[in-house]
Order: structure tokens, then C-alpha cells, then sequence
């Protein structure tokens, strides 16, 4: 029921899509891992039709993906599961999606994650907590938990999730799957319904590097419908090669520091020591400004929500209560359509930004993004990549954190800074504590995805971590 | 320290209606992630330039020119989400 981009489409050369994709919609349709919010099971027929009936070539042809709920998918509800978009039909699609339809894809559903990508667990959706695949009493990590969950458990070969402070990278390290943040600007932020826009990016998730490059390929590119893309065009499959001689890697302490797992320790390391074998070089690097970056993160992360999310008042588009008068109605509109968490980030990003508070928080909070920014780039003159734990631990328990803002947002300590910098970086598969898998992190240059992906592909060609599958599914 | 007057005030200037269970519940946990940001009162960054953005793009311009790419709707596109309208209009509710 796993199966890769390749064999499926021996699959459906040997059968047909339709059969692949009414398969997985049907795996889908008996699944307990909560990982879909909707699923376009008639439209997704019938493009399969589409594509058997005229022999329609493409990257993807007739291959199933599955998208994150807050990426706008023209006739498909997008909620970013929230209440207050319950309902919402976009009437476009993201260039992603027009980039993926031009390849053949079938989009098969949309998927779970945090409400408005506010989390690290996939617990705070509207439409109820997803599970994960390898543990039902666990989190799949967030916030895109929905799209890592349905490929680690098969019900979809590949999906499309979105990374603020590490929502592509923390579940694909919680569920075991390969998943890539790219460098800001590579992907079209165009249709995604915007959280933090200076931080995010769209990502890719599969179970294999290979997959995760196919599928960035298709989606990443110029469009002038972002005002920060960048005009480059990509072709990264052609870079994927077993070699890692003379790469220089960096080990940065402060990323194993206090809360970080033994065990996850342990797997890191390893696998550093895996790549050394295989002719890559390592030094011990210093970002001391690494411990400031979860605080400075939050700080914009908030900020920037609060302006972003002031556009849900109830007149355009979803949830609309009884009318009073204008004010009133806007903040019950959005009293009743917003969850705690959403509304903890608006309360605090709007007094992070107020009179009297923008220079102690937002603005401070924006130079130490310079220093951390510094760091990356003082790294990068003596190495290629940088490697680290993605997640300080495996997936914790459901209900364990989410009464408890501050620890669940130390869980964000090792991916916010590559958020903050811009960087690109990738979460593959490297070990298991207590049957919960564990990943590694890849962090590379601006716009050197080919050294990262190089670097993953190596790893992953020389052990078998990426291989392993959730039983039960 | 955020005052629960603070946060009342914080709530009409974010247009969310706070009732005093949510009061209750909010100013304890908001107060402790400020404190948490207090960290950063620790780093020096005298002399630092914020960084607003990562990538050193300013002022992207296009002509002034309707595009079939632009993304335009139609206008009965643009209120197929509304949930009130009127005559082709989204429907606000009253001022005062």
C-alpha cells in the first residue's frame, strides 16, 4: 500500500488512475488517523478518467497528492481548520495547484493540521486532533500533521504541506517521512493562505528523497502573483547522486542541547558518522545566537498573524453571526470562528506590535533575526550543509502539551531558526526511539537545495531507515 | 505583565470579543509567553539593522494593466463566499 512515485505509474500503465486513486480514496474513506478534513473523491474520478481515457503525459500523470487544508484549491472546501472558514470554496487555485494539475497530479483531499498553521501537533484543528500512524495515543506533529500522516500511513503517495517555524520538517520527523522546507521564495506563496509571510513556504512531503524532489520540481518556480518569488526555475531531480566525498559538514552544539532525547542524540550522531564513512568532512560550528530564536520567532510569527488574519471578519467570505453594529459584529464573528490558540496569537501579536511595546518586541525581536541570519552565513563560509536534529525528541503523547503554550512551543527550538534565516533544509528518516521514528536535519545554503537533497539522497541510499512502515495501517 | 484591562483593551483593538471566563483563562498563559520573551532583553543589538525580510528584494513593480493571469474574479466569483450580499454588493452590517 506504500508505493512510490515510479511504481505507481507502472501501475497505472499496466491498469489505469482510476484504479489507484479509487484505491487510495478508499483507504482514506476506513481510516482512523483523522488525517483528511475533505476528500474530492467525484472530481478526483473523473480527472483520473481524464487522464486514462486521453493518455495525458506529465510529471505526475495520475498520480494522487493530498494538500494541506490551507493551500486554496479552486471548487474544493479550504477551511485551515478553522471554524471560521467552514464552508469556504475558493474560487482559484494556488500556483502550486495549477503547477500540479499541469503535471498530471490528482489532488485526492485536503488535509488536517493546526487551526491557521498555529502549532507543532496537529491538535488545535477545529475538525479534531489527526493521530499518528505509528502510535494512535500519539501526535503526528504539526502543523502540517494531516499531509505526513496520510503519506506515512499510505493514504497518499505525496503531499503538500506548509513550514512557518518547522510544520513541514516536525511532522515529517514525527511520522517518519521525508519532507523539505525550501529556501523563501523558491515556491509561489500564492493561494496559500498567508500565517507569517516572511517565514513561510510551501513543502513538499514523500517517503523517499526521490519523491520529495520530483514533487518540488513540479510545484517550485517564478510567479509574478508573489511579489517575493524568485525568478529562478529549478530542476533538482537531476542533482540526486550517491556521493557525499569532500562535502563539509557543520555540527552546530547548541542544536543538542538541554531536552534533547538521548536516543535522538544517539540517531543524529550516527548518522553524521554514516556520512563521514562515506567521505563527507565534519567540523563543530558555533551559532551562539541559537538559543534566542524561539522567542524572536514567536515574536514576528504573532505580529505578522495579527495583520494577516484581520481579514476573517465575516463579509467576504465565512462564518457570519447575527448582525449588530459594525465593531460588534467583527469581534463576535470572530470570537465565535477562531480557536484559543489562534486567539492567543492575535491577542499577543497585536500588543507586540501596539503603541508603546513595537520597540521592545517586534523590532527587537527583528534584530536578533539579523543575528541569527549572521550566524547561518558565518556557518556557511567553512561548510556545505549543517546537520541536527530535526525534532529534540519523537512524537509526545496527544493532550500531553496543549494545555501548556510554553512547552509545546520549546518543541520548535531546532527548526525555527532556518525559518528565521530563510534557508532551505530537509527532514529524512534516521532511527527510532521506543518504535517512534526520529529525524535528521539537512540545512543548506540559500538556493543550494541540490547540496541538501545530494546530501538526504547519500543518507538514505546507505541505510534503510526510510524503508520502514507503520504496521496496522 | 499584560492586566486584565490590558487584555480588554487588546481584545477591541484585535476585534475579538473576550468574555471574563476567556479573561480568566488567557491572562495567566499570555503572561507567561511574555515572559518567556523576555529572553531577548539579554542580547545585545546595539547597532543591529532589524531584518524585515530575507531576501533583498524591494520594490517589485509591474505595468498597471488588467491580466489574465492576475487572478482576476468575476464579480459573481468574488460573492460566491459571501454570506450576505445585496445587489452584487458584499453586505456590511450597519456603522453604529
Amino acid at each position: 500500500m506504500w508505493a512510490s512515485i515510479n511504481e505507481l505509474k507502472e501501475k497505472i500503465h499496466a491498469g489505469s488512475s482510476e484504479e489507484v486513486v479509487a484505491e487510495y480514496l478508499e483507504r482514506i474513506g476506513r481510516s482512523k488517523l483523522n488525517a483528511f478534513i475533505s476528500t474530492s473523491g467525484e472530481s478526483a474520478i473523473s480527472r483520473a478518467k481524464e487522464i486514462d481515457a486521453n493518455d495525458i503525459e506529465g510529471p505526475l500523470a495520475g498520480i494522487p497528492v493530498a494538500i494541506k487544508d490551507n493551500i486554496s484549491t479552486r471548487g474544493i472546501q479550504t477551511t485551515c481548520a478553522s471554524n471560521i472558514l467552514k464552508g469556504y470554496v475558493p474560487p482559484y487555485d494556488a500556483h502550486v495547484i495549477e503547477r500540479l494539475k499541469d503535471a498530471g497530479a490528482i489532488i485526492i483531499g485536503k488535509t488536517n493540521m493546526d487551526e491557521f498553521a498555529m502549532g507543532t501537533s496537529t491538535e488545535t484543528s477545529f475538525y479534531g486532533a489527526t493521530k499518528n500512524p505509528w502510535d494512535m495515543e500519539r501526535v503526528p506533529g504539526g502543523s502540517s500533521g494531516g499531509s505526513a500522516a496520510a503519506v506515512a500511513g499510505g493514504e497518499a503517495p505525496i503531499a503538500l504541506g506548509s513550514d512557518t517555524g518547522g510544520s513541514v520538517r516536525c511532522p515529517a520527523s514525527f511520522c517518519g517521512v521525508v519532507g523539505l522546507k525550501p529556501t523563501y521564495g523558491v515556491i509561489s506563496r500564492y493561494g496559500l493562505i498567508a500565517y507569517a509571510n516572511s517565514l513561510e513556504q510551501i513543502g513538499p512531503f514523500a517517503t523517499s528523497v526521490r519523491d520529495v524532489t520530483t514533487l518540488f520540481d513540479v510545484v517550485a518556480g517564478y510567479d509574478p502573483r508573489d511579489s517575493t518569488s524568485v525568478d529562478k526555475e529549478v530542476n533538482y531531480s537531476s542533482s540526486l547522486e550517491n556521493n557525499v566525498k569532500g562535502l563539509r559538514i557543520g555540527v552546530p552544539e547548541e542544536y543538542f542541547g538541554e531536552g534533547t532525547d538521548e536516543k535522538v542524540e544517539k540517531a543524529v550522531r550516527d548518522s553524521i558518522n554514516t556520512l563521514e564513512e562515506l567521505g563527507a568532512k565534519t567540523t563543530t560550528v558555533k551559532m551562539p545566537h541559537t538559543k534566542y530564536a524561539l522567542a524572536a520567532y514567536y515574536i514576528i510569527a504573532m505580529s505578522e498573524a495579527s495583520s494577516n488574519l484581520a481579514r476573517f471578519d465575516g463579509m467576504r467570505y465565512g462564518l457570519r453571526t447575527e448582525d449588530s453594529d459594525w465593531h460588534t459584529t467583527f469581534s463576535q464573528v470572530r470570537a465565535s470562528g477562531f480557536g484559543d490558540e489562534v486567539k492567543r496569537r492575535i491577542l499577543l501579536g497585536t500588543y507586540a506590535l501596539s503603541a508603546g511595546y513595537h520597540d521592545k518586541y517586534y523590532l527587537k525581536a527583528l534584530k536578533v533575526r539579523t543575528l541569527i541570519k549572521q550566524d547561518f552565513e558565518r556557518a556557511f563560509k567553512d561548510v556545505d550543509v549543517l546537520i541536527t536534529p530535526t525534532m529534540p525528541y519523537p512524537a509526545f503523547k496527544l493532550g500531553e502539551k496543549i494545555d501548556d503554550p510554553i512547552s509545546l512551543y520549546l518543541a520548535d527550538v531546532d527548526t525555527v531558526p532556518i525559518n528565521l534565516a530563510g534557508v532551505p533544509s530537509i527532514s529524512v528518516p534516521c532511527g527510532f526511539s521506543g518504535g517512534l521514528p526520529i529525524g535528521l536535519q539537512i540545512i543548506g545554503k540559500h538556493f543550494d537545495e541540490a547540496t541538501i537533497l545530494r546530501a538526504a539522497y547519500t543518507f538514505e541510499e546507505n541505510t534503510d531507515f526510510h524503508t520502514k512502515r507503520p504496521e496496522g495501517m | 505583565m499584560i492586566t486584565r484591562k490590558d487584555l480588554t483593551h487588546i481584545g477591541w483593538l484585535s476585534r475579538l470579543e473576550l468574555s471574563e471566563k476567556d479573561i480568566e483563562k488567557y491572562t495567566p498563559k499570555l503572561n507567561s509567553v511574555l515572559d518567556y520573551f523576555t529572553e531577548l532583553d539579554d542580547v545585545d543589538t546595539e547597532g543591529v539593522p532589524p531584518t524585515y525580510h530575507v531576501l533583498p528584494l524591494s520594490n517589485v513593480f509591474r505595468e498597471d494593466e488588467v491580466s489574465a493571469q492576475g487572478g482576476s474574479l468575476t464579480q459573481e466569483e468574488a460573492l460566491s463566499n459571501a454570506p450576505k450580499t445585496q445587489d452584487g454588493f458584499f453586505k456590511a452590517p450597519r456603522m453604529m
